[in-house]
């Protein structure tokens, strides 16, 4: 079987930077990949390039087809829907509301139907308001109730992280791009969140790709690990075995100074 | 601190509901509890009802003027409070939702096709072409928004406000009539009638208010509200999450162009022709005014703040209900925030004191130094009348003396506690002197300078608007 989400070749500059080099990647169905690499590596470039916000060279297939020069709504329409590092939710609106704007692109209604509250709009906002109350309901009571109503900015910040995955969830897609979940996030919470994608998956059936630098979320997630540095795979394979790869050691830690000297 | 468990706005809430106390908090606990459509049918009967309570041509202008800047601070709305899009050529809409009705209204457009005998059009028909046409308008000048935003877009939707006028005013002086306008139009008519008086035009208005308000309501709700608003918290993650932003922005401003240009319609049929300085960024500013002091963001705050700027406005036009403003506003202030009434009794106190001493005072120096003309009219006049000091030849003392007002205030912004009720007691006898001597000769001039420092102070102690909510830009 073909895999859900395929990256050939992919390039993409920024001016002299190569931020992505030749990158091939795939992501089969009901897979949890995840993609680690240091600081500047290119992990977010792939979820941007994949998302549609940059036009990559190379060619990048969705489910066999082509998605590279895409606008991102139509994108996510298709099936891949993310979430961002630095948290980018519509703070004025409440939680429900977040969560009911994702599903623009599964609803239908004009304008003039919503005004006339014709039929199909009374319909379909049903519809939505079910949905948003079902994804939210995915975070137990968190979400829950009275936070319905609660604009998105007076949310702590892990629950931030938590509406932003909800909403990603409610636009119908298929792929999760999980953008640092766990980042600022303590202990406890950082726990919370393996399992939960986890859940994600055995639960909802999604397909998801994480970047991720919380090595314990990593190994407690990932079916496979793939490791960037400077726009191009290092390695990829089980958790182990790329965890101890010496190429990933040397991105992350440098090179051994004795092995330097001999 | 909160309690650990307990989020900011969970804390918060008690204080919340303290903060409305008195007479002030019962009424918004009243009108929170009523849903939108009971509060839209409040709104309309009281519509009706001063419809029917026989008013005088004057209110009836007043107030077929304050529901017109209603709709146009509601269509304003959706583009800038909304989509969060700053459309400074917003003016143009409405101007071309009249010269629009006016073309197909008189013989304008005949005689710009050579036909003779004019193109002139029921109601029914002429209206929605002319909304049709200002919505593709507005798409067009939507598209701009796709590559700019924010102060870019405001510099470049003015350049076409101010293009519009220039447009009317210079093109085709023989059909458009230039800065003579298009006159003799004929009113809104079809079905064998015709709407002719101010007041027929105010239930119009009325009429095109309330559904406006409903239908705009349902729409706020609906996946293409959300859109907007969307858009406006953030771009890029509306983008991402199924929202096509393009489309979104354009449907915006062709939204508010169309809402503009209905204005514009009943506007030109009310007024009976149309000048190219109806269409003014004075205007424009107006709006703008409304909506910022009703809210941004909020239907109901456009239409009280529409309202509420029209009505002060032309009120401040005449002399003696802006005597009762003025002193009204004075009065309030005080009452409002001066406590306990003992310092509220002695500052009132102190002012009348003030004044006699210095009346006193005044006339012993110079006999002519208080003989001047108090500038209000009626009841007030005659009562401040041995109590301010206005000499004969008042207005370079009245300016001197408003240039001192003015310094005066931005010092008491600054004073606290005891210091500042002191300084309040000769500012305002100062006022009030300045404004007998000088503000109230000039209305016209005076209205102008009242809405700003209403203004100034409204958006002082509530920046969002009357009925807006904050809005945090990055938390």
């Amino acid at each position: 079987m073909a895999p859900l989400l395929e990256l050939d070749s992919v390039r993409l500059a920024f001016g002299g930077l190569r931020a992505l080099h030749d990158l091939d990647l795939y992501v089969n169905e009901h897979e949890i990949v995840s993609v680690i690499g240091p600081n500047g590596a290119g992990k977010s470039t792939v979820f941007n390039v994949v998302t549609g916000i940059y036009r990559p060279g190379g060619d990048i297939r969705f489910d066999g087809k082509s998605i590279v020069g895409r606008r991102p709504h139509k994108i996510t329409n298709l099936g891949i829907a993310r979430t961002f590092q630095s948290l980018r939710l519509f703070l004025n609106m409440t939680v429900k509301e977040n969560v009911k704007t994702a599903t623009y692109g599964t609803t239908h209604a004009t304008p003039i139907e919503s005004m006339l509250r014709l039929p199909r709009a009374r319909r379909e906002a049903r519809e939505v308001d079910a949905r948003a109350e079902d994804v939210l309901s995915f975070f137990g009571e968190r979400l829950q109730g009275y936070r319905f109503d609660q604009p998105a900015y007076s949310l702590s910040y892990a629950n931030r992280r938590r509406l932003e995955i909800a909403r990603a969830m409610a636009t119908g897609a298929r792929l999760l791009l999980l953008d640092e979940p766990a980042a600022g996030m303590n202990p406890n919470e950082t726990h919370e969140i393996t399992e939960l994608i986890g859940r994600l998956r055995d639960e909802r059936g999604y397909t998801i790709l994480v970047i991720e630098h919380d090595m314990h979320v990593v190994e407690g997630i990932s079916d496979r690990v793939i490791a960037l540095d400077h726009g191009e795979k290092l390695t990829e394979g089980s958790f182990h075995e790329v965890a101890n790869h010496p190429d990933v050691v040397e991105a992350y830690l440098g090179r051994n100074p004795e092995a330097l000297q001999q | 601190m909160s309690p650990i468990g307990v989020d900011e706005w969970v804390a918060r809430s008690g204080d919340r509901r303290q903060q409305h106390s008195g007479p002030l908090g019962a009424l918004s606990r009243a009108y929170a509890r009523v849903n939108w459509w009971q509060r839209l049918l409040v709104l309309a009967a009281l519509g009706v009802a001063f419809g029917q309570i026989g008013a005088n041509g004057f209110q009836q202008i007043v107030a077929f003027n304050s529901v017109l800047y209603a709709i146009l601070a509601v269509g304003l709305n959706i583009v800038v409070g909304w989509a969060g899009l700053l459309d400074l050529g917003y003016i143009a809409f409405f101007g071309i939702g009249a010269y629009g009705y006016a073309m197909f209204s008189s013989h304008a457009l005949g005689s710009l096709l050579t036909m003779t005998g004019g193109a002139e059009l029921p109601t029914i028909a002429a209206v929605p072409i002319v909304l049709v046409f200002a919505g593709l308008v507005g798409m067009v000048i939507g598209l701009i928004s796709l590559r700019l935003g924010g102060d870019y877009l405001a510099i470049v939707t003015l350049f076409f406000g101010l293009a519009f006028f220039e447009f009317v005013n210079n093109v085709d002086q023989t059909n458009l009539g230039g800065n003579n306008g298009i006159i003799a139009l004929l009113p809104w008519h079809g079905f064998g009638g015709e709407i002719r008086s101010t007041i027929g035009y105010y239930y119009v208005v009325l009429i095109i208010l309330i559904l406006l308000m409903a239908a705009l309501h349902l729409l706020n709700e609906s996946r293409t509200g959300r859109a907007w608003r969307a858009v406006r918290d953030d771009e890029l993650a509306a983008e991402v999450m199924t929202v096509p932003v393009n489309a979104v922005k354009v449907m915006a401003f062709s939204f508010g162009a169309m809402v503009a240009a209905l204005a514009g319609t009943v506007f030109a049929a009310q007024q009976g022709n149309v000048f190219p300085t109806n269409f003014q960024s004075p205007i424009l500013i107006l709006i703008y005014a409304c909506l910022v002091l009703g809210g941004v963001g909020s239907i109901g705050g456009a239409v009280l703040g529409g309202l509420a700027v029209t009505i002060v406005q032309q009120m401040l036009g005449s002399p003696t209900d802006e005597g009762y403003l003025f002193y009204g506003i004075i009065l309030l202030a005080l009452f409002w925030k001066v406590r306990p009434w003992q310092y509220l009794a002695a500052t009132l106190a102190a002012i009348v004191g003030f004044g006699f001493a210095a009346h006193a005072i005044a006339g012993a120096i110079s006999r002519s130094a208080i003989a001047g003309p108090t500038g209000s009219v009626g009841w007030i006049g005659s009562a401040l009348r041995h109590w301010v000091v206005v000499p004969v030849n008042g207005e370079t003392y009245g300016n001197i003396l408003f240039v001192v007002v003015v310094c005066a205030l931005i010092g008491i912004i600054r004073l606290r506690g005891i210091v500042r009720l002191v300084a309040v007691v000769p500012t305002i006898y100062f006022a009030a002197c300045c404004w007998e001597s000088r503000l109230s000769v000039d209305p016209a001039i005076t209205a102008e300078i009242m809405i700003g420092g209403i203004l100034v102070v409204m958006m002082a102690v509530r920046p969002h608007g009357i009925l807006g909510t904050r809005r945090v830009e990055i938390v």
